[in-house]
């Protein structure tokens, strides 16, 4: 059975994600940054083994620097607004006080380790949420996720996804009308360079989604068969009842104004109205998946190591003596407990059991990638 | 197959009409080639084959078109995507997926064809366009002719009866483009599929065509190509030699030239090309001394040496990769060298503030209009002229000079791409600088925008600067260039005067040097000098 894994082949970008969205909500479960440490640790280890030579693998860098902005910009902000917690003063910034019926706002005064500490585990947990999922994003192609998605929610898809392409392809067009204002003997420091940067970054950007449109009219692109006015109006009134059944179900649920079994009753038919709703929707489109994407061993364990992972990570959030380890109290060293690294371990699997993406000797274009890479 | 009634369309209801009265129609299995001048409508002709004009643009159109029966009235583009296959001039905007298999397959997807039958298609297209080396790497990563065989595979999987394209060889090098359009003529003769393309290239695809639809002032002339090239203001080098030499019937292609070409070679043979007149100042503009450079682990530009001097036009040339790109970046100092030093004027060009660069160095992007800023012509050139320390006026004055007919009001945008290459000239050239680059600075503009280009830059050479340019044109290096520089592999493996370097490269040979050879003439005008007649 090693042969399954040893081949190179794409995984199922269900898997990754699935893995991924696991460790995202391990780590929305604490903010103990040892443990933390260990998710990062484990997204960087399995996008190091099995990042593809392709453009969605470049991606993982810039989330590694949304995660390091988040965390500065949160201490920022406990430096600027926060209210001193804690006792253990670090030093007094210049500090503004408002009058009384604002007493809810401070600007600077005194810092606090406690406070700042707070703040740092706080941004480094959004971080890590941010970190995985963005190890997810560079290990599988966005397009690829496509294939997988319902034919009902195919169109709805795409925008997405298109809108995700579109990130980098701004940057790399930032970068160049930059150099391009170089050229032209100004400098775009400062907010006036960057603002002036905005308007032919819009333009080529509207140009480019206009091609594209165009090219997937042309292909075909929301091709559907046509539907009876009867059918449409089924159609409707199936979304209207399956949304506000949802609704109903999921509000009762959280407000506890019915019995628990009714809300749950509610809303079960709500989703299988909304089931209904897509399949009949799927039914009028002609979509057909050319080669779509096994899911084999490699897959069931990947996702399964996603899966334990927040599993374990779930147990001790239930278990009581667990709370002080997952949201630790800042005046004190935070604890490494050993189901952690058992976790770490398994969330680092993938990196061995997933095969690895193929490869490309790049025959090339240096003159196109070298705008990406500069 | 293809059917226009009576066609007319305006974009406005009170605009001058774009295409006017057209009726025309193309048979199954030809190879159709549309020719007109840039503006003059080619894209909108094409894309109303399959409907995206009106559907798309939006707009007035009166009359019929229809596709194998299908009027493009009752069916939108979509509609017909099994039917008519459309690849847009920019291909790599167009693509959905990442991977080329999936590309290929997209249109098959959105027309729900059974999973089985676009397996087979896929393969079979990949043999077609000998793309099954590639099918698994990313579409990013290929170069710019396997990119453009890949658009043309990925509209031929849905077995369309028509393929229309617009202008799919004006970014690519010569052998990029002959491997294009080999891939085409393979599908005409092969599949019997109906082509249409647009091109401004003449020079590559007049060989290829069955028959010629020349659009001028919203009106369609449709004829053989030895017909309608008798008289057209349109038409490549071939056609203007045989012209000269009054051979009949007139040569299409290269090779019928040349066995009509004997007497013509007699003729000559007692002339020597009239060598392009070099105002050697000998003063030595730029310096580039032993100069590596890498991207990540790739090295790109491998130990260059090169001198250029004012008053010199000179042609950097090289398959798509080469290193073309990267040698102008670094000597406009936007690319650090690994290794060597660039100097013009003895000054090294990163060591300048953004200010004072443009007094040393100009460069005109492939893109001119990643220069533009402003929302008009007019605001554009003033900022221009406060960029470069120059008198107010100084560049409206330069474009005025250049192109006469554009409009102060005008978003930069909005010009034609000719007026748009020159709007970016004048804005670098405003500063003089002594060194100015060019990158590609000829793709999508026709013959009278070209020549109007190489006056302007004859010029420019005379009046001191020294004019680097990189390009695939072989015919625009022929007429303008003083020397050719070679790149190949990150090295420089020709370096010297245009007649002879271009004469000796198969690949970068312009059409006249290949029916004379071996005698070294490149361009019309020297033949016509010699003969002491005035080019037809």
């Amino acid at each position: 059975m090693t042969s399954h894994i040893t081949t190179s082949r794409w995984l199922h970008p269900g898997a990754w994600w699935l893995w991924s969205l696991c460790l995202a909500a391990a780590a929305s479960q604490t903010t103990n940054p040892l443990l933390l440490a260990l998710l990062i640790g484990a997204a960087v280890i399995v996008v190091a083994a099995r990042k593809p030579d392709a453009p969605w693998g470049k991606s993982f860098e810039f989330f590694i620097f949304l995660g390091v902005m988040i965390v500065i910009i949160r201490v920022l902000f406990q430096l600027v607004f926060g209210a001193g917690l804690g006792t253990t003063v670090l030093c007094e910034l210049p500090g503004v006080s408002f009058p009384e019926w604002m007493s809810g706002l401070r600007l600077g005064g005194v810092v606090t380790l406690e406070a700042l500490l707070g703040a740092f585990y706080d941004g480094l947990r959004l971080a890590t949420i941010a970190i995985v999922i963005g190890a997810a994003n560079s290990l599988a192609s966005p397009t690829r996720l496509l294939k997988a998605v319902p034919t009902a929610l195919y169109e709805l898809g795409v925008s997405v996804v298109v809108a995700l392409s579109f990130v980098p392809q701004l940057t790399a067009d930032a970068g160049r009308i930059r150099e391009m204002r170089r050229l032209r003997g100004k400098t775009s420091r400062g907010l006036r360079g960057f603002a002036s940067l905005g308007l032919p970054v819009l333009a080529g950007a509207l140009d480019r989604s206009i091609i594209l449109a165009e090219s997937m009219d042309s292909r075909g692109y929301g091709r559907h068969q046509k539907e009876s006015s009867v059918g449409r109006r089924i159609s409707i009134i199936l979304v209207l009842a399956s949304l506000s059944l949802a609704l109903i179900g999921v509000y009762s649920l959280l407000t506890a104004g019915m019995g628990a079994i009714t809300a749950i009753l509610i809303l079960v038919v709500g989703l299988t109205l909304g089931g209904l709703t897509l399949w009949r929707a799927g039914r009028t489109r002609i979509r057909t998946v050319y080669r779509p994407d096994v899911w084999s061993r490699p897959e069931w364990l990947v996702s399964t190591a996603g899966v334990s992972a927040l599993t374990i990570f779930l147990i001790a959030h239930a278990s009581s003596g667990q709370a002080l380890t997952l949201t630790p109290a800042l005046n004190t060293w935070p604890s490494l407990p050993l189901w952690g690294l058992v976790a770490f371990a398994i969330a680092c699997t993938p990196a061995i059991t997933s095969p690895p993406p193929p490869t490309f000797t790049t025959e090339m274009p240096i003159e196109e990638s070298s705008k990406a890479l500069t | 197959m293809i059917r226009f009634d009576g066609v007319t369309f305006r974009y406005f209801e009170d605009a001058d009409p774009v295409l006017c009265d057209v009726n025309v129609e193309i048979p199954a299995g030809e190879l159709a080639l549309l020719l007109g001048a840039t503006g003059s409508g080619k894209t909108t002709f094409l894309r109303a084959i399959n409907g995206l004009v009106p559907h798309f643009t939006g707009g007035h159109l009166t009359g019929s078109v229809s596709v194998n029966g299908r009027s493009t009235r009752e069916n939108h583009p979509r509609e017909l995507a099994d039917l008519v296959g459309f690849v847009p001039q920019d291909p790599v905007s167009g693509f959905v997926t990442d991977l080329v298999e999936d590309e290929l397959a997209y249109s098959m997807e959105c027309l729900g064809i059974e999973p089985p039958v676009m397996r087979r298609r896929v393969e079979e297209i990949l043999d077609l366009l000998s793309l099954s080396d590639l099918r698994g790497h990313p579409i990013h990563t290929l170069s710019g002719g396997q990119q453009q065989r890949v658009a043309i595979g990925s509209v031929l999987t849905a077995a369309p009866e028509v393929l229309v394209l617009d202008e799919p060889t004006s970014a690519l090098d010569p052998g990029a483009a002959e491997e294009v359009l080999a891939a085409l003529h393979r599908l005409v003769h092969d599949l019997g599929i109906t082509v249409v393309l647009a091109e401004h290239r003449l020079e590559r695809v007049m060989q290829y065509c069955d028959s010629i639809l020349l659009l001028e002032k919203g009106v369609i002339t449709a004829g053989l190509p030895s017909e309608l090239m008798q008289t057209s203001p349109i038409a490549p080098p071939v056609i203007h030699l045989g012209r000269l030499a009054g051979w009949d019937p007139l040569p299409i292609n290269i090779r019928d030239a040349r066995r009509a070409a004997p007497p013509l070679r007699a003729l000559l043979a007692h002339h020597s090309p009239g060598l392009h007149v070099v105002p050697t100042q000998q003063v030595k503009v730029t310096q580039v001394k032993n100069v590596h450079s890498s991207y990540g682990n790739i090295s790109v530009l491998k130990g260059i040496d090169l001198d250029l001097e004012a008053g010199e036009i000179t042609a950097l040339m090289g398959r798509n990769g080469a290193g073309k790109s990267t040698l102008l970046r670094t000597l406009v100092g936007l690319k650090d060298p690994a290794k060597g030093s660039v100097h013009i004027n003895g000054v090294d060009p990163r060591s300048l503030p953004a200010r004072e660069l443009l007094h040393f160095v100009g460069f005109v992007p492939q893109e001119p209009h990643d220069l533009f800023e402003a929302l008009s012509v007019a605001t554009e050139c003033k900022a221009s002229d406060s960029d470069a320390g120059c008198a107010p006026g100084t560049t409206r004055a330069l474009l005025a000079l250049m192109a006469p007919d554009v409009n102060d009001n005008t978003h930069p945008r909005d010009l034609s791409e000719g007026q748009q290459m020159l709007l970016a000239l004048c804005l670098i050239v405003a500063a003089k600088p002594p060194l100015l680059l060019l990158d590609e600075p000829t793709r999508g503009l026709d013959y009278p925008t070209k020549k109007k280009l190489g006056e302007v830059l004859r010029g420019l050479a005379t009046g001191g600067h020294s004019i680097l340019l990189a390009t695939h044109d072989v015919e625009l290096v022929a007429e303008l260039a003083t020397r050719v520089v070679i790149m190949g592999d990150g090295e420089i493996v020709a370096n010297g005067p245009t007649q002879a370097v271009v004469t000796d490269s198969p690949m970068f040979a312009p059409q006249v040097s290949k029916i004379l050879a071996p005698q070294r003439w490149t361009t019309v005008e020297q033949i016509a000098q010699a003969l002491n007649q005035e080019p037809a």
